[in-house]
């Protein structure tokens, strides 16, 4: 049994302290001394030329003290694409600039043209309904068949035809793949829509821009995931702030899933206009600013093929993808359709040969970017839909088509026609533990039951795999990236011996200063209570790059056992001084070091003592204090993989779809909280059925939002999902980090969508409504109606 | 929000007088009004609150049936009319959550009149007695149609008197993001007859079935609606439903309904 808060154990989570009796300290929280208050003015419209903004009416209002429009950030730089994407045909990617507040045009509804700061939060708001702006209209580009189609029509002036790349994955193997189908025995297409989905983190965006006239320094607090990402972009492309004189400061905050991962537009407004006034300045966005401008997510639409033998066999798979990426590309629009989804398109699968084409077009819709899973989610729901639907056409078994195509476990590493080397992974174990877990045999016996009340029962499966753990700096380069992925640590023992460990990660929701505290506790043999975590305040931590791609604990906890590593070493050196013993006979066990072979020992504290007191060193050769730094950049990706199995039944009278069980049986490498884990998957595949039955970003053909608040967008609520049986047990050890891990953190959102609607296809399948083939997401009580009266 | 005026009256004639002021807006539980000011699309002078006043607070038995005040949360009904108007008490321990059913009110609800809301159903259903500072209006005069009802300037609703049925039940479809009824139906079967009241569904607000109510009456079972059907024409269709969709809703919750009953 694991110690109750080393590796292994399931320690209760140190911050929940504060979250759960409201002492959490959230960007909203903090209240600067002469603070004033801005308020965004943003477009009513989705596309319009702005002739022209007239503040003076405004700006004579009480209490205001600043109106900004785009004009005032012209001469600044834009807010880049993290990722270089060229097209198949080797056009460059098209880049518009993203202004800090939109010039010349207006693209989406929700784009902010000015922002007003004032003494208080009404009078910023009195002040900027009275903003004068004279836009004139131009016709919305919502829909991206339409926005390709036309030529005359843009989004952005000079990008023909809305198109920002058409990308082929591997161009090469096109011709190859496309033979294969022309020969193969069978072909299933599916042409499919994968949602657009608000990411609506708890706790909306909020920014404060704090400069100090004395030192010229500013300091940025800010919902982020990445403070170091923020504060790079600020520095090296917008705003041109020396990375020196700009600190970011992300506190507590109340979840990410990608949207917090960007710098936004508004981060630079509040900053600028705090120089401008002397005054530190605070913006919070009100939940239907979240709608409108946060970062969305998903939004592909797909025809995707899968050739096969008639036994089942799969031969060869191909896509052709539209994604949406909004009216300007957000930091990582564009590998987020791309190398996050492209790649993993062979899925857990031995198809021998994939080929992957995605245009990324321009629209006038909030930007589109990385939502929990990040193109994973959009592949395994084309694949896991797609396999579903030829074992359909070949009368083949749901389990047995999965099980004849699975990667044997004898057969890692394996190369995948897509350009991933899965390092390790046994997904016939997951498969078994879901069966026996899931009781897939009892399935009939439950069904009649559903059927006694008038219910039609339906099982969907879902074998998945992805990449994340994000991600080695050589790859990410060779494939387009613009930043490296590497993360860092600082171990800072402490002359008492407590500890604090900076981290480039950033903890808003996963618990990080609970684990990374077991796993340094672990490591040092000493009580987690004795270790703090500092994260998200860049004038403490290294610079790292922050949390999302599942990649905390397999990257910057990496970083962190390789600090932890050094401090060992360091010890080693300072026991054997203190020993007066060769440092080659210095062993490190259970919190202290010994000299082997003998009772002669110091403990970590004693050690830790001695590194600042040093009255006797030799210091030619040993320098006092103990604390280590380390970055980690890993040598691949990592790959979790699990399967899923989803019970539904279904009202045939109504539409209506409950979620009767669900099943997850997943290898996330060696776990180091196990309920940590089981909430990430819980967390997960809630967010996952939010996504197959509820959750609808729908605009109108002008571009207005028409689920912008909670009364037309739907959340999933407890009622909404089952309880979880969620197994972890079944681990392929990553074999390239120091602690095996995976990462879990997307898991769930990715695996469970195409679980959730193969059931539904299942139930209507079985019930004989057997032209169901198959149902767009969110699966909602009228397209289920639709589709069996259709 | 923007600056306003706020009263509490004491009585009915202190929050008549306090309406007839320029500007002046009723407030009960404030569940729809207060959003609309926080989004400042609502910029009342003076709200009057009409939850300070005894006489419109409660449930008890009287002439009619059961007397609800106007004022009375939906919490309230729930728990009190449970023993004496079970559906009633189903109906409004299923509006919202918590924290609404503690503040909304059923006369804010009955004088909002929202196409999705419940309480106009059970109202309608039930025949009942809309009792307002000024006089009594029968429940198949008082609505007509979205957001509109027979209230004047300066009405406002004092009780809500509605008979008790030999039997009733309530049969609600959530619409799955506000859950408000993206359709739902009130039985309610009297000595005299069967009524049959539809929220949620229709383009004109909450409406009675007549042919369902006829063919009920002669015989109080499910089957009795087999060959019915209701015109999706004057159906709502939207994100959550078309028009086809919200017809056939209506037929087997009425269904669902009488079996409940």
């Amino acid at each position: 049994m694991p110690k109750d808060d080393g590796i292994g154990a399931s320690t209760k989570r140190r911050e929940d302290i504060r979250f759960l009796t409201g002492k959490g300290r959230y960007t909203a929280d903090i209240n600067l001394r002469d603070q004033a208050i801005a308020v965004f003015v943003r477009s009513e419209v989705a596309h319009g030329r702005i002739n022209s903004i007239d503040t003076a009416a405004a700006a004579a209002m009480p209490g205001v003290l600043a109106i900004m429009t785009g004009a005032d950030f012209a001469s600044v730089g834009g807010n880049p694409a993290g990722w270089y994407v060229a097209s198949r045909d080797g056009a460059t990617m098209k880049e518009p600039k993203r202004p800090v507040l939109a010039h010349g045009k207006v693209r989406h509804v929700g784009d902010a043209y000015a922002v007003v700061v004032a003494e208080t939060l009404e009078q910023a708001k009195d002040a900027a309904a009275a903003i004068e702006a004279d836009i004139t209209e131009l016709p919305a580009i919502v829909n991206m068949a339409d926005a390709v189609a036309n030529a005359d029509n843009r989004v952005h002036d000079e990008i023909e035809n809305n198109v920002c790349f058409d990308w082929g994955w591997i161009e090469d193997n096109r011709a190859a793949v496309d033979a294969a189908f022309a020969s193969a025995p069978h072909v299933t297409t599916l042409e499919l829509v994968n949602n657009r989905l608000v990411p609506n983190a708890m706790e909306p965006r909020a920014s404060i821009g704090d400069y100090d006239p004395g030192t010229q320094d500013y300091k940025l607090y800010t919902t982020s995931q990445n403070p170091h990402l923020t504060r790079l972009l600020i520095a090296a492309f917008v705003l041109g702030i020396p990375e020196n004189k700009l600190t970011v400061i992300a506190p507590d905050v109340g979840g990410g899933f990608g949207s917090k991962i960007y710098h936004y537009g508004e981060e630079a407004a509040v900053l600028a206009a705090s120089k401008a006034l002397n005054r530190p300045v605070k913006w919070v966005a009100e939940r239907s600013e979240s709608f409108l401008s946060d970062a969305h997510g998903r939004d592909h639409v797909t025809k995707i093929q899968l050739a096969l033998e008639k036994d089942g066999t799969f031969l060869a798979l191909r896509t052709e993808t539209m994604a949406n990426v909004g009216a300007y590309l957000s930091n990582f629009a564009t590998v987020t359709p791309t190398f996050l989804h492209g790649t993993l398109m062979a899925g857990p699968y031995k198809t021998p040969l994939v080929y992957v084409n995605v245009k990324a077009v321009f629209t006038n819709t909030a930007p589109v970017d990385a939502y929990r899973g990040a193109g994973r989610p959009e592949a395994t729901f084309s694949i896991e839909r797609v396999v579903d639907m030829a074992a359909d056409e070949l009368e083949i078994d749901k389990v047995e088509i999965r099980r004849k195509n699975l990667i044997g476990a004898d057969q890692f590493p394996y190369t995948t026609p897509v350009g991933l080397v899965y390092d390790i992974g046994n997904y016939q174990a997951t498969l078994d533990k879901l069966i026996e877990l899931g009781d897939l045999a009892g399935f009939e016996k439950r069904a009649s039951e559903s059927k006694a009340r008038g219910k039609l029962r339906g099982l969907g499966l879902s074998t998945w795999i992805e990449a994340c753990g994000i991600a080695p700096s050589a790859l990410v380069g060779a494939l387009g990236a613009r930043v490296g992925l590497f993360d860092a640590a600082t171990v800072r023992v402490n002359a008492t011996g407590s500890i604090s460990v900076m981290t480039g990660a950033h903890s808003h929701g996963q618990g990080h200063e609970t684990v990374f505290a077991q796993v340094v506790a672990e490591r040092l043999g000493i009580p987690a209570t004795s270790i703090d975590i500092v994260h998200g305040d860049t004038s403490k931590i290294p610079f790292g790059m922050g949390s999302y791609g599942s990649r905390s604990l397999a990257v910057a906890g990496s970083a962190m056992v390789k600090a932890v590593d050094k401090i060992i070493a360091k010890g080693k050196k300072i026991a054997a001084h203190m020993l007066e013993a060769s440092e080659n006979d210095i062993v490190f066990e259970d919190g202290k070091f010994s000299v082997t072979g003998t009772d002669k020992a110091k403990t970590f504290g004693e050690i830790a003592f001695s590194a600042y007191v040093p009255h006797n060193y030799p210091l030619e050769t040993l320098e006092p204090g103990l604390e280590e730094s380390a970055f980690y950049d890993p040598a691949n990706f990592t790959y979790p993989a699990g399967a899923y199995a989803c019970e539904v039944e279904v009202d045939a009278e109504t539409g209506q779809v409950t979620v009767a069980s669900f099943t997850c049986a997943d290898d996330f490498g060696n776990v180091m909280n196990p309920m940590i884990v089981e909430g990430q998957v819980h967390g997960g595949v809630g967010q996952g059925i939010g996504q197959a039955l509820l959750e609808n970003t729908s605009y109108d053909e002008n571009g207005q939002l028409l689920t912008a608040s909670y009364m037309d967008y739907a959340m999933p609520r407890t009622t909404d999902v089952p309880f979880y049986t969620v197994d972890h047990s079944c681990v392929t050890a990553c074999t390239h980090n120091p602690l095996g891990v995976k990462g879990c953190g997307e898991a769930g959102a990715i695996g469970s969508p195409p679980a959730v609607v193969n059931a539904v296809v299942d139930a209507l399948q079985r019930g004989g409504y057997t032209h169901v083939k198959h149902i767009d997401m969110p699966v909602s009580p009228s397209r289920v109606w639709s589709a069996i009266n259709g | 929000m923007y600056n306003f005026e706020f009263v509490k009256p004491a009585s009915i004639a202190e929050a008549t007088a306090a309406l007839e002021s320029d500007g002046a807006q009723a407030l009960s539980g404030g569940q729809t009004l207060l959003p609309t000011m926080k989004q400042r699309l609502a910029a009342p002078d003076v709200l009057v609150s009409l939850t300070g006043i005894a006489e419109m607070q409660g449930v008890c038995l009287g002439d009619v049936g059961l007397h609800i005040g106007a004022a009375t949360p939906h919490a309230v009904v729930a728990r009190e009319a449970a023993a004496h108007y079970p559906a009633l008490a189903k109906l409004a321990g299923g509006i919202g959550d918590p924290a609404v059913r503690n503040r909304g009110t059923i006369g804010g609800s009955v004088a909002n009149n929202d196409p999705a809301a419940c309480y106009p159903s059970a109202v309608l259903a039930s025949g009942a007695t809309v009792v307002t500072n000024r006089r009594r209006i029968a429940a198949d005069d008082y609505f007509q149609g979205l957001f509109t009802t027979a209230l004047e300037e300066g009405e406002f609703i004092t009780q809500v008197l509605f008979p008790i049925p030999q039997k009733a039940a309530y049969v609600k479809f959530n619409q799955p993001a506000s859950r408000f009824a993206l359709a739902a139906v009130f039985v309610a079967k009297f000595a005299d007859g069967v009524r049959v009241a539809v929220t949620g569904a229709s383009n004109g607000g909450v409406f009675r079935w007549a042919e369902a109510e006829a063919a009920l009456s002669a015989n109080f079972s499910a089957d009795a609606l087999a060959g019915l059907s209701v015109d999706a024409d004057d159906m709502i269709s939207d994100l959550h439903g078309t028009a086809a969709y919200r017809a056939n809703l209506v037929k087997v919750l009425t269904g669902r309904a009488v079996s409940a009953a």
